[in-house]
């Protein structure tokens, strides 16, 4: 699917062994499969279905999603930082897209 | 004109309308479903889990919810009064800080949100939070 935008929001600094906020969000129509276009035609189903996020090669979060999830979905976890580390966060299309965004998190 | 045929054709027409419901409700699972895969039958604790959400929801298409589930490992976020309940399933891994997730749900209607709870020890706890739903969330 196109125009999906992933946006995510780290802390601007942190500790080693702190616990921080991660805020994700990532613009998605979830379309629920329940709705009908003005012809009556079922819009198919199409949601992102599951959502994960990894910080220095360990699991932070692991989600699946349903079609109760609002448009666009925002998820907002907490992360404990050991050392200045990658996060990576995906996120999966019922398409088959596998959204992907990697950034950086710098220790003061 | 209704010839014979026709209104044969019109009763198999209505048979199949009607059982239409039906077999697209089987494959969703109930709540009950739900419960029993995440709980597996295990007897559940109504403590210990928070739900918090806002207690009138203006526009049920975006409500955020907040789940505050200490020492659990997953949790399960049900919207039992919507048709697809089953709204989150999320497992915490070894660098999470704490058992908390926070989103955003779909709410067709007025309902208790519903947040099931695995902790570390394989018990199992649930919280809830009544949210009242002015304009349901479930589109057409």
């Amino acid at each position: 699917m196109s125009n999906v935008r992933p946006r995510i929001r780290l802390p601007r600094s942190a500790r080693a062994g702190d616990v921080v906020q991660v805020r994700t969000l990532i613009s998605h129509p979830m379309e629920t499969g329940n709705r009908r276009d003005p012809d009556g035609n079922v819009i198919p189903r199409q949601i992102i279905n599951r959502f994960t996020c990894e910080y220095d090669g360990k699991m932070v979060l692991d989600v699946d999603l349903g079609v109760s999830v609002a448009a666009n979905p925002f998820m907002e976890f907490d992360v404990k930082v050991e050392r200045a580390a990658d996060f990576v966060f995906t996120w999966h299309d019922d398409d088959g897209s596998v959204y992907s965004e990697t950034q950086h998190l710098e220790l003061s | 004109m209704f010839t014979r045929r026709s209104t044969m054709a019109l009763g198999l027409g209505a048979a199949a309308v009607t059982l239409v419901p039906l077999k697209a409700s089987a494959n969703i699972p109930t709540v009950e479903d739900a419960v029993a895969d995440f709980t597996g039958g295990a007897s559940v604790a109504d403590e210990g889990v928070s739900v918090i959400a806002p207690e009138i929801a203006e526009n049920g298409e975006n409500v955020p919810v907040e789940i505050d589930a200490p020492g659990a490992v997953a949790i399960m976020v049900l919207a039992p009064g919507n048709p697809t309940p089953r709204v989150v399933d999320a497992r915490f891994g070894e660098a999470s800080g704490a058992p908390r997730l926070a989103t955003r749900l779909r709410l067709g209607e007025t309902q208790e949100v519903t947040a099931y709870a695995k902790m570390a020890d394989g018990s199992y706890k649930r919280g809830k939070a009544e949210v009242r739903v002015t304009i349901g969330g479930c589109g057409g």
